[in-house]
């Protein structure tokens, strides 16, 4: 139930993200300078901490996803879905290791 | 006198027997998309946060250096129509479940296919018009090659 439950709030996170993010694209379209004042505060620290959240639910909804198709269309699928949660939150710890350190770096010593 | 309930999960209205079964299409599409946003939307976030300096390089030269080639720009509008299609029919499954009352179902899954419908022509228009070295900008905001 809770693989059922974080793939729904993690979609709609996600959603309301992209309709934001391709608003502030957008705007390379109006100016060099109005697309960078905008893409400053995705530079910020905390923004920088919120990019670590939008990625941690892309990544669960990633795996999690993959793991609903071989439910759907592998004939263990049901037989191993529990198995496959815990490989999709294994799969997201080594993501989430490998990835925020990397990005703190990229935000915090700029 | 005993009052009737309906089964679990009875749709409101029967599904149709005839023509084109569209919530098998969309059962299908978010499992095919689902799979091509996967590899679209990590190689994204590889080439724009992990990458070099990360999102801490990210400006319009660095956009522009992407979307003066076709590659960047073709995988930036397929990632666009596929993620808003995927996301607005996920949305919609949640106003199915959750919302109550035929009026705002309908305002709600209406302001959905609205959202979903300018970004992708917003979005498309942007990435196929967009202009690397825009004249009368300063040339240290644009891409290095506006200046050779």
């Amino acid at each position: 139930m809770w693989s059922w439950v974080l793939h729904r709030i993690t979609g709609v996170a996600i959603f309301f993200f992209l309709l934001v993010h391709i608003l502030d694209t957008a705007l390379v379209r109006v100016s060099p300078e109005a697309y960078n004042a905008v893409i400053g505060t995705y530079q910020t620290p905390i923004m920088g901490l919120g990019e670590v959240a939008l990625v941690g639910a892309i990544v669960f909804h990633a795996f999690n996803g993959l793991r609903i198709i071989l439910i759907d269309f592998w004939s263990k699928g049901t037989r191993y879905q529990k198995v496959m949660f815990y490989v999709v939150i294994a799969l997201w710890v080594l993501t989430m290791l490998a990835f925020t350190p990397r990005h703190l770096i990229n935000v915090f010593s700029h | 006198m005993s009052a009737t309930l309906d089964a679990p999960r009875t749709a409101l209205r029967p599904a149709r027997k005839r023509g084109v079964n569209w919530e098998k299409w969309g059962w299908i599409y978010m499992r095919v998309s689902g799979v091509v946003l996967v590899v679209l939307i990590f190689g994204h976030l590889f080439m724009n946060l992990i990458v070099g300096d990360g999102v801490s390089a990210i400006d319009f030269a660095f956009v522009g250096g992407k979307w003066a080639d076709p590659f960047w720009q073709w995988w930036d509008v397929v990632m666009l129509w596929l993620a808003l299609i995927h996301g607005g029919n996920g949305m919609r499954t949640l106003v199915n479940d959750y919302a109550r009352g035929p009026r705002i179902r309908a305002a709600l899954k209406l302001s959905i296919l609205a959202a979903v419908a300018i970004l992708i022509l917003l979005g498309t228009l942007v990435v196929f018009t967009f202009e690397p070295c825009p004249v009368g900008q300063p040339a240290d905001l644009l891409p290095s090659f506006c200046t050779a």
